[in-house]
């Protein structure tokens, strides 16, 4: 996403600010700049001798925003997939009011990272972590939305993947806000922007690309063949082949059939095995037969629409016709009349 | 509560305008008829000028609505964030005018506590995703934009699919500067889909002066026939309603 430059520059504050919060009377000593969103900044900071994270914006609904989905997961039990939430208030610097809110600090590599630390053997055990959270962020009603290797972080050890930035999280069949191009199934031709379970699930299925190619590559022609012959020259995608193209056709109903898939994968068990060779090629031959124009599931929809609106259009068309031609044969009739 | 229509005109142009009326006042004209102006200014190794830069942003502000300058890489993004940002700002300002009577004293929602600013936005974030949207496109197509039309129309392309998995309506109609004869050429008319740009797109000729104000003058009087238009109909509707009863 964009930065707004002037956004930027007008909540910066230099280490050892101290932050006053105007309703809870908390305060927050900066500590360092940890990095920047769409709609703000983050910064480290300390209250009370503990490390905690605050996001800054001079925008204040988008922070109140952010903290209304932050609210909604703290209502769900056992959910550990966003940060939790400390406090909301604003700060009134001379001049002018910026709202903030801190929440815990998470603190690790990012997904990324962590994977060139500790060798692609993670990928598999990250993604079962991951897609167990977003099961369970899908059964409130919610889609993560802007999901990328940026917005992860690994904590540990034990390591435990954690989400940091839940600005684009979206109430499922809303539209997705926030989204980064690389994970954006619009942005490949291989769905719509509407905030489903799937939509997730595609990004989760790039996220595993680009941790094999983690320059990211883009779009030249888009479609899944593109994605799939990348897929395809990477050894250590291999094993991963026909979960990533489920999950990128829409495939996958839900999470956890996503999370079945990868589990059979690492299955030593050979029935296992071969049984999700078996399914994943009922699931592969499906979509192998249109995916020339690969449409997505939304297209669908829409071109039967088009087609209802053409044959409206066409039958009144033949309505006019009609008409003027009943009505010239009687004006023809009426001249023919009066000659005579 | 009724929100009716949002109406925006977004102009994604590379530069100064150089004849006809002044473009930020033509925009000022536009926010009194209740319609947002939006400006994306595209560049690519070239930079805008400061007097460019400046006129752009005072588009935008003069127009009530949001301004950006991009490299074409990032314009997809932007064209859509842009819209989405001036869509949210104008449904905050009505949120606000209702609370402001609310409230009394001038108060916004900004100056509740945290707790109550979160269910507004739940408010405003509902109505950004019902509301009616219409945005007037206004493309320059003076000769330095020839290179960035192919990024343009992907821009746009991407636009409407973000918009439409909204699940208010969207009509979107498309205008390019200089036209062929005129200021202003009309080169879709209002629909939902911007899909048929597709094939319009490569046929278009770029070239000739950047007439900015004019063509935001001619997009205005384009909303207010399909305005008038409308309100017949509807009056007409009204009428027979009436009858029928």
């Amino acid at each position: 996403m964009m930065m707004n430059p002037s956004l930027k520059n007008l909540c910066k504050v230099i280490p050892g600010t101290i932050i006053d919060g105007k309703w809870h009377h908390n305060r927050y000593t900066i500590i360092k700049e940890l990095g920047y969103g769409a709609n703000g900044i983050v910064y480290l900071a300390r209250h009370d001798n503990k490390q905690v994270a605050l996001k800054m914006s001079d925008n204040g609904m988008s922070i109140t925003s952010e903290v209304n989905v932050l609210k909604s997961f703290a209502k769900v039990q056992g959910s550990a997939l966003g940060p939790s939430l400390l406090d909301v208030d604003d700060w009134e610097r001379p001049g002018k009011k910026v709202s903030f809110y801190v929440m815990e600090f998470i603190k690790g590599p990012d997904f990324l990272t962590f994977l060139q630390q500790k060798g692609p053997d993670w990928t598999g055990v990250m993604i079962l972590q991951l897609l167990a959270d977003l099961q369970q962020m899908h059964d409130n009603g919610w889609v993560f939305g802007d999901l990328k290797p940026d917005n992860l972080i690994v904590t540990g050890p034990p390591a435990r993947i954690r989400c940091i930035d839940v600005g684009g999280t979206t109430m499922q069949g809303r539209s997705i806000k926030e989204f980064t191009e690389f994970f954006d199934r619009g942005y490949w031709g291989l769905g719509s922007r509407k905030a489903d379970p799937g939509y997730d699930l595609f990004a989760v299925g790039m996220i595993m690309v680009n941790s094999a190619y983690p320059k990211r590559f883009t779009k030249s022609t888009g479609g899944i063949e593109e994605i799939m012959s990348k897929v395809r020259k990477s050894p250590e995608l291999k094993i991963y082949e026909k979960v990533i193209f489920n999950s990128l056709t829409g495939k996958y109903q839900s999470a956890a059939q996503m999370r079945e898939e990868i589990l059979e994968i690492h299955q030593p068990d050979s029935r296992a095995r071969k049984r999700t060779a078996r399914i994943q090629q009922g699931a592969a031959s499906q979509p192998s037969a249109k995916t020339v124009g690969s449409q997505p599931p939304g297209a669908a929809g829409r071109q039967t629409r088009k087609g209802y609106n053409k044959k409206k259009k066409k039958s009144t068309f033949v309505e006019t016709v009609t008409i003027i031609l009943i009505i010239s044969l009687l004006y023809f009739f009426y001249i023919y009349s009066q000659i005579t | 509560m009724k929100t009716g229509t949002i109406r925006q005109i977004l102009l994604i142009t590379d530069g100064c305008s150089n004849q006809g009326e002044d473009p930020i006042a033509m925009a000022a004209l536009a926010k009194e008829q209740g319609i947002t102006v939006n400006v994306i200014g595209v560049m690519e190794q070239d930079v805008i000028d400061d007097q460019g830069m400046k006129e752009i942003e005072g588009i935008a502000l003069s127009g009530g609505g949001v301004s950006q300058i991009v490299y074409s890489q990032q314009l997809s993004q932007t064209v859509q964030m842009v819209t989405r940002k001036a869509m949210t700002q104008t449904l905050q300002g009505v949120v606000n005018k209702e609370l402001q009577q609310i409230l009394g004293g001038g108060r916004t929602v900004e100056d509740l506590p945290p707790d109550q600013r979160g269910e507004v936005m739940e408010v405003v974030d509902e109505l950004g995703e019902t509301v009616e949207l219409e945005v007037l496109i206004l493309v320059d197509t003076s000769a330095s934009m020839k290179h960035k039309l192919p990024t343009v129309k992907e821009a746009l392309l991407d636009l409407s699919l973000s918009l439409n998995a909204r699940s208010g309506d969207n009509r979107f109609s498309v205008f390019v500067f200089p036209g062929k004869r005129n200021d202003v050429e009309k080169l879709l008319d209002w629909t939902p889909k911007l899909e048929s740009l597709t094939s319009i797109f490569s046929k278009l000729t770029t070239g000739g002066i950047t007439p900015t104000g004019p063509a935001i003058r001619e997009a205005l009087t384009y909303f207010n026939k399909k305005r008038s238009l409308r309100s017949l109909l509807s009056r007409d509707d009204e009428s027979f309603f009436e009858e029928s009863v």
